[in-house]
């Protein structure tokens, strides 16, 4: 192994990409004007995609299809889109944008997205997986009893990864850079011979997965020789350093579809070799921001065979190529480089963009000129999405971690998640008030609940029977990710990302909600103000009439915030209670994706005075037009979430019209670092930033074909506006956009 | 009281509060209007704990109103007080705020300039009314040897408020102004810099 280079440390005598890291960062305070712009190379070939992309929107979201192929690490011959001009080379399969099939998740979702394309699986794959494969999916349905299955078609459990990849878990990528495969190798081999008997199921598993891990590692080495690429030693300098970690991921994303897939905290680990190549003179600065601005075209290109109804939960095609960015050492050190700044510049060299997902890790004492930089580009490309450092360093005890697909702090190459969607929090207080029915169809759901006849409802029996709700809801919900894991583990295990993980990591599941505005406001009026259910002749609830005002989750005011953050402790505290396949511990996200529109349609009328089928707010956001006290009441709210009750984290998307924020750009930009300092040292955990006017969004509708690269942050990720459905696009502009601070 | 929402001193003081991490290095707290000056016995105590929190105190003011309550307020609480220069003429001052009297405004200008605290003016550059040159030039004399004005902001003239105006069925005197182009904006700002420190375009 070449180490002489580098500072020596914990890293040199077993996997430890932080010390690596620690030993040998260099942390930048200077300001952005070092950052060049993007070579002519790298111009012609975004020029290339672009046009490839035009293509794919114009050809329904698809420009290429494979039908022979099961896409694994080693599928494929080498794919490129000017061989010539590309410093960082590798695309999943042979061909730009070509989208491949990866069965083993369920092969019944992959022939129904080449259906709605015109296509099918060539007819050998049918008959295998008709009659001889099984799959995550054909395993899950197996193991789901008539309660799970129930749970699920009445929306109560929407969007669970029983049909589609889990994701969420983060290669450590830099490994394979840092140590070369052949090393990796050697160290998985010295943990399976470590893993001795009695041979309970636990430890059988374990010796299968890690031998699977090995031939994954073995399979990327393969995949670095069709590029030309000798992935079995360390990489030697910047450049190798980059297409390594590079090859680590697209091995990721070859094997795997699932639904999110994070790059991890890459930027800074890069920055040391680039840092040593500038130093010695080998490259120049135009060199190194070519190395990343190709490397994130490659991100950017990632792509899933997904079925058109994925895009309910997962709109406008997103793959999370989430990348932690900037934060500090738990030393006092900012984790800050140059390169930070560089992969933020791609936003400007290559235009806005969805992904990379780029997720500011952001702390008080960043340095200065990167808090301005961070605000500035957020506030010229709204791409950005902010997360509060400190507290996740406080709490979770890691300052070398990624976020997983959204918002989700995980330890780098040292912990995983089991991704668990989330389930209707504010159906859940409908079924309370419904004797355990649903309101919309009167299926009974769970006993316990006594039907509720009073005229008026009473808070303390709604809050007694809310809880005996959340417990049901709870011991279902968990049962259905056990079931979820276990067989995704058998039948679609994570090989080549957990091959770049240490083995038997620790787990979390990530369960999540999804109302939570709708549940604070409703249990706020009925405390505050007389609710009146309007019942029909089953007894179901069909509306509510409220007698007198009541205060609103959003404004800054403790009656109704407290009750939100304790729906959150309450139902964070039900799922602790249940036993967990692989001991993972439980975890709870406040947070939907854009599944708040489909979450809204599957649930009636709500005590706050929203109608039945009337979209959530998305994650922890206040509803729309409801927190009317400005910008700063309602961060606040957000902010009284416990981050100790939501440890997968709690979104709140934030968007402000630019004349708000101030008059010029360095007003904005000062306005804008004081709201995330001031945000975070509330104690907030997360916030995606959208500095636009309704108008632009408005004409962004009528007229798409002039803003291919316009985009929004939702909730925990970014869109291409124009990619997202004429509703989704309406609910998005729904949302209230403050005026005021 | 119509269209506002009353509030105690105490009920502003803890929004302000709460506010206070999102200040950044040069927040603070502005009370604009209205006119706040027609409310200065009650600013004086939200003021002076605000003081005695060390948030940096404004007044968004356009100095109709000079009486011991607004000179307490000035003096002793208010780290800046941003003036609203109306007109320099009287006819002019009259035309565009309804009022008489344009003395006021620079009986407060000159108060705060004895005073010695800072002070910010604002100008309304209104195309055919407030623009001419010799308007501005008038404005600049007057104020030149002032030392407390650290700037001078013109605000561009922009029709937003109109239909707020018609919404409350008032009629709109300057219906028929129209909005500044970026060429006047930067002649009149390159006039004003002869006479301010800093002149900024809001």
């Amino acid at each position: 192994m070449e180490v002489k280079q580098f500072l020596e440390g914990l890293w040199t005598k077993s996997i430890n990409v932080r010390s690596f890291v620690f030993n040998n960062i260099t942390p930048y305070h200077g300001s952005s004007e070092f950052l060049v712009g993007p070579t002519e190379a790298t111009k012609a070939l975004w020029k290339t995609c672009l046009e490839a992309m035009e293509e794919e929107r114009a050809r329904d979201g698809v420009r290429s299809l494979d039908t022979d192929t099961i896409s694994t690490v080693e599928a494929f011959d080498a794919g490129y889109i000017d061989k010539e001009k590309e410093v960082i080379v590798g695309l999943q399969t042979d061909e730009l944008l070509k989208r491949a099939m990866k069965p083993f998740g369920g092969f019944k979702v992959v022939q129904k997205a080449l259906s709605e394309h015109g296509k099918a699986p060539n007819e050998k794959l049918t008959e295998l997986f008709s009659k001889y494969v099984k799959t995550h999916n054909d395993g899950v349905f197996d193991a789901y009893n008539a309660e799970i299955k129930k749970y699920r078609s009445l929306g109560i459990l929407t969007g669970l990864p029983d049909n589609y990849a889990r994701g969420r878990i983060i290669g450590d990528y830099r490994r394979v850079a840092l140590y070369g495969i052949n090393f990796l190798i050697e160290q998985k081999q010295k943990d399976l011979e470590s893993i001795t008997g009695p041979f309970t199921d636990d430890v059988i598993r374990l010796r299968e997965e890690v031998s699977e891990q090995i031939k994954a590692l073995k399979a990327m080495i393969v995949l670095g020789q069709k590029y030309d690429l000798d992935l079995t030693r360390p990489a030697e300098n910047a450049k190798e350093a980059v297409q390594w970690t590079y090859m680590a991921y697209l091995a990721a994303v070859k094997e795997q579809d699932g639904a999110a897939m994070s790059l991890g905290n890459v930027s800074t680990f890069l920055d040391i070799y680039i840092e040593q190549d500038l130093q010695d003179g080998t490259i120049t600065e135009s060199e190194a921001q070519e190395y990343i601005d190709q490397f994130v075209m490659k991100l950017r290109l990632v792509r899933h065979l997904r079925m058109k109804a994925y895009d309910e939960i997962f709109a406008g095609d997103p793959t999370w190529v989430t990348e932690a960015i900037g934060g500090m050492f738990t030393d006092g050190r900012t984790k800050v480089t140059k390169t930070s700044f560089r992969f933020l510049n791609t936003l400007y060299n290559l235009g806005p963009s969805p992904e990379p997902n780029m997720t500011v890790l952001w702390a008080e004492d960043l340095p200065e000129n990167f808090k301005k930089f961070c605000a500035k580009v957020a506030i010229e490309t709204s791409s950005l999405q902010f997360e509060n450092d400190r507290l996740m360093r406080d709490v979770r005890y890691s300052d070398d971690y990624g976020i997983a697909c959204c918002v989700s702090h995980q330890d780098l190459g040292k912990s995983i998640q089991f991704f668990g969607a989330r389930t209707n929090l504010a159906k859940t207080l409908l079924l309370a008030l419904n004797g355990g029915r649903c309101e919309l169809t009167g299926t009974q759901i769970f006993d316990g609940v006594p039907e509720d006849k009073d005229e008026y409802l009473d808070f303390d029996k709604v809050m007694v029977n809310f809880k005996i709700a959340m417990q049901e809801i709870a011991r279902v919900y968990s049962d259905s990710m056990n079931i979820i894991h276990y067989m995704h583990d058998k039948y679609y295990y994570e090989k080549a990302q957990m091959a770049l993980i240490d083995t038997n990591p620790h787990i979390n599941i990530a369960y999540g909600i999804a109302g939570l505005s709708i549940v604070a406001d409703s249990l706020s009026a009925i405390k505050y103000a007389k609710v009146k259910p309007i019942r029909n002749e089953q007894g179901l609830t069909i509306d509510f009439e409220i007698e007198g005002d009541f205060p609103k989750y959003g404004n800054d005011d403790d009656r109704v915030d407290t009750l939100a953050a304790q729906a959150v402790a309450d139902f964070n505290n039900e799922l602790k209670q249940f036993p967990i396949y692989k001991n993972a511990e439980p975890s709870l996200s406040v947070l939907t994706i854009t599944s708040n529109v489909v979450y809204g349609k599957k649930t009636g009328a709500t005590p706050d005075g929203r109608a039945l089928g009337v979209p959530f707010a998305p994650g922890a956001n206040p509803m729309h037009g409801r927190d009317e006290m400005g910008a700063i009441a309602s961060l606040n709210s957000v902010a009284k979430i416990n981050y100790e009750d939501a440890q997968d984290g709690i979104s709140n998307t934030f968007s402000i019209v630019p004349k708000s924020l101030g008059a010029d750009v360095e007003t904005r930009v000062e306005n804008l670092t004081a709201i995330l300092d001031g945000y975070f040292s509330n104690n907030a955990q997360h916030v995606n930033i959208n500095v636009l006017d309704k108008e632009t969004l408005l004409d962004a509708m009528e007229r798409p074909e002039e803003y291919p690269q316009l985009t929004i942050r939702v909730s925990g990720y970014a869109v291409n506006f124009v990619r997202l459905t004429r509703e989704q696009q309406l609910e998005v502009i729904s949302r209230s956009f403050h005026e005021s601070m | 009281m119509d269209g506002g929402k009353p509030y105690t001193v105490d009920e502003l003081f803890n929004i302000i509060i709460k506010s206070k991490p999102y200040f950044g290095k040069h927040g603070g707290v502005t009370i604009s209007g209205g006119e706040p000056l027609l409310q200065a016995k009650a600013l004086i105590p939200l003021f002076k704990k605000l003081k005695a929190e060390g948030i940096h105190t404004a007044l968004d003011t356009n100095g109709r109103i000079l009486n011991n309550f607004a000179k307490e307020l000035m003096d002793d609480y208010t780290d800046l007080v941003m003036l609203d220069i109306k007109s320099m003429s009287e006819e002019g001052y009259q035309q565009i705020t309804g009022q008489k009297n344009k003395e006021t405004t620079f009986n407060v200008s000159t108060h705060r300039e004895a005073s010695g605290k800072p002070m910010w003016l604002r100008y309304v550059l209104i195309p055919g009314l407030t623009d001419a040159p010799e308007l501005l030039h008038t404005m600049g004399e007057y104020f030149k040897s002032y030392k407390t004005i650290e700037k001078l902001e013109i605000q561009p003239y922009h029709k937003l408020g109109v239909h707020k105006w018609e919404a409350l069925g008032w009629d709109y005197k300057l219906k028929d102004a129209r909005e500044n182009t970026e060429a006047e904006l930067q002649q009149a700002s390159t006039l004003l810099l002869a006479y301010f420190k800093q002149v900024s375009i809001n």
